[in-house]
């Protein structure tokens, strides 16, 4: 097992766009979160949500290495992970409002989004219960004998329910092409992570399934793209999975009721300097002007607008959607 | 032409030919490779198909059904074993609420092609842990198809037939019934699940029951026919989808409606059938409905127990008799 800081790994190295593509996405994740908020004070979305502001360059890391055909699952808290596995926003808002024309046609809502056609195969509510899946969309790949990689975001908190021990173990025994990413926000619900688990690195976790752990900062694009990178080619190439640990911080509630009071003095402040968007942005100024990262910023801006006014423009659904899709 | 098998070994006969027929059919679960199964009900798969296709697991129950359903979402149609069905309760999420609710939440993008066997039901003495009717279960999540074969034809069609399903199918094999004979209905049509089998026609009662109790029932209305008593036994083979028709029919003749069934009466398949009817078809019946359950108590161990707690033949000729009273 190895397990250290991964360096972060210069976006110079990549094709001249690369790092535009990156902010794009990311900005169009933080913009979407920032809509589904304002929604929530109009009543315009039920039940719960949660939200990813500050997680974003974990999940645009890892699926800017990934194709459509690979697969991905994530959590109740996955806007993120689906948008940046090409979910059009669009559909995406049109699900979180309930309408006709949402990914799920209205009958998933916040917590499942799910886009087959870009391999968003399934955003779980149930804590770690994405991992065993995923464990089988590996095993497919390998019976098949494609190059198919599958890929599962979840929590800290997640490591501590019996399916991740279940899918880490069953993934490692049969070699499977998966790479698992722990998405380290520090806090499940409400307890800080060190209440609730004796060991500080997840990613240690990996050596009682003999995988590699590994450690990277996740609030820095290029180093969990390079980490990334080398899991999805190691997986490709039948060499087993991989366990990601992204260090990172939710800079918002757990869910929509949540004031987030439990958080030390401090805290939040501390991680808001090293929020994901703005360690992006100011190492892209090397190479690109203010100006240029403006545009990056309207135009991600003007996207997630005009997708939410689609969005509000959809019918609800029809009465007889209700009976279809129970039975194949 | 017809074999005579077992109803233990016909489990291997069944998933040989499917696998034959489909290369995208493999199967999972714990010691089903190499050892044939805890109870040989694979025996002879692995030396065929080989490590790929028939894949012993570790003892994760979350991870062998999580797999199958994974698996099936990327295009194979995996056939999961869950040793004894008791130990559903350990996977019980990846069946209630990921197999059965992915297709309707992710609006039909999700195909989930998956069958999961699982030995069923007590009357062997393998006390409560172990002889759970855990079909009873899964009555009330819509998504899943249950399957509860009683003789050799059955389990081997119904085995072809939720292979073949494109839905989520939970195929319950009755443990008691391990030796029971039969043949290998080879060359016959494909069952659709979801269809009757009206084993013995009679006009005076309509008994419906499922795997030990269907042979139960039957025996009992042979000894029946000695008091004047004509009964019909209808077994459904499947609980989700239900031939409520078949019973409904039978009805018409009978005005009489007893179920049997090895569980308690809460939540059980015969208490939801009983419900449908007198809702439904009120005017058919001439005398209140019958439902003969176990106790309200897990699984005795003790022989003499489990012999009393398990409805027998005698509770069913003594509640027929009853019920024809009226
Ligand atoms: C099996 C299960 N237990 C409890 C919950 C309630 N719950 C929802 S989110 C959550 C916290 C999970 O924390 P973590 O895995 O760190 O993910 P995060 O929410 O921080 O992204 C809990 C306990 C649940 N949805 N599923
Ligand atoms: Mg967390």
């Amino acid at each position: 097992m190895t397990i250290g800081v991964e360096a972060s790994a210069s976006l110079d190295q990549g094709p001249p766009d690369d790092a535009a593509a990156l902010l794009a996405m990311m900005l169009r994740i933080r913009m979407f979160e920032d809509k589904v908020m304002d929604l929530f004070s109009q009543n315009l979305v039920r039940g719960s949500t949660h939200l990813c502001q500050g997680q974003e360059a974990v999940t645009v890391g890892v699926c800017s290495v990934l194709r459509h055909v690979d697969t991905m699952t994530c959590t109740y808290r996955g806007h993120g992970a689906v948008i940046a596995k090409g979910a059009p926003l669009a559909a995406c808002f049109g699900e979180l409002l309930g309408r006709a024309g949402g990914l799920c046609r209205g009958k998933g809502g916040s917590m499942h989004f799910a886009d087959f056609s870009v391999g968003a195969i399934g955003s779980n509510a149930i804590v770690g219960a994405h991992l065993p899946i995923t464990v089988g969309a590996a095993l497919a790949s390998s019976y098949l004998g494609d190059d198919r990689v599958a890929v599962s975001f979840f929590g800290d908190g997640a490591t501590n329910i019996g399916a991740f021990h279940e899918a880490l173990n069953l993934a490692s025994v049969w070699k499977l092409p998966a790479v698992f990413v722990i998405e380290n926000n520090q806090y499940g619900e409400y307890s800080p992570l060190r209440s609730t688990t004796p060991i500080d690195r997840l990613a240690r976790r990996a050596d009682a399934y003999g995988m590699p752990g590994v450690l990277v900062d996740g609030n820095d694009v290029a180093a969990v793209r390079s980490v990334a990178r080398s899991a999805v080619e190691r997986a490709r190439a039948g060499q087993g999975p991989t366990l990601i640990e992204a260090d990172t911080y939710r800079q918002v509630g757990h869910s929509r009721s949540d004031p987030a009071t439990y958080r030390p003095a401090g805290e939040l402040d501390r991680w808001l300097e090293r929020d994901p968007i703005l360690l992006l942005e100011r190492s892209m100024l090397t190479r690109w002007s203010t100006e240029e990262l403006d545009t990056i910023r309207q135009t991600a801006q003007r996207d997630v607008d005009s997708a939410l006014e689609m969005a509000l423009a959809m019918p609800e659904p029809t009465l007889d959607e209700m009976a279809k899709d129970v039975w194949a | 032409m017809s074999e005579e098998i077992n109803y233990r070994k016909v489990i291997a006969v069944a998933l040989a030919d499917a696998m034959r027929e489909d290369d995208s059919v493999l199967l999972l679960g714990e010691d089903v490779g190499a050892a044939g199964g805890a109870f040989k009900t694979t025996a002879g798969l692995f030396e065929e198909f080989g490590p790929r296709r028939v894949r012993d697991t570790p003892i994760s129950e979350q991870a062998i059904v999580g797999a199958a359903i994974g698996s099936a979402l990327c295009g194979l149609r995996p056939v999961a074993e869950i040793m004894f069905a008791d130990f559903a309760g350990v996977c019980f999420d990846q069946i209630a609420n990921q197999l059965a609710k992915y297709r309707y939440m992710t609006a039909g993008q999700a195909q989930l092609p998956v069958t999961i066997r699982m030995a069923n039901g007590a009357g062997a003495g393998f006390a409560a842990q172990h002889s759970q009717a855990a079909e009873n279960w899964f009555l009330s999540i819509p998504g899943l198809k249950i399957a509860v074969p009683a003789t050799v034809p059955d389990l081997y069609l119904l085995l072809r037939a939720a292979i073949r399903d494109d839905d989520p199918v939970l195929v319950f094999e009755h443990k008691n019934l391990f030796a029971l004979k039969g043949s290998i209905p080879r060359g016959v049509a494909p069952l659709r699940l979801g269809v009757a089998d009206i084993v013995r026609q009679g006009n005076d009662v309509t008994m419906v029951a499922t795997q030990q109790m269907r042979h139960r029932a039957v025996e009992a209305a042979d000894l029946l026919v000695q008091e004047g008593i004509e009964a019909t036994v209808i077994d459904p083979r499947t609980l989700i989808p239900f031939d409520d028709e078949a019973v409904r029919a039978s009805l018409e003749q009978t005005a009489r409606l007893m179920v049997v069934q090895e569980t308690v009466q809460a939540g059980s398949w015969g208490a939801s059938l009983i419900a449908r009817m007198v809702q439904d078809h009120f005017e058919l019946f001439d005398a209140p409905p019958t439902l003969l359950s176990t106790p309200n108590t897990p699984a005795p161990y003790a022989a003499a127990l489990e012999r009393e707690w398990l409805p027998s033949v005698e509770d069913i000729r003594i509640g027929a008799r009853e019920l024809v009273k009226w």
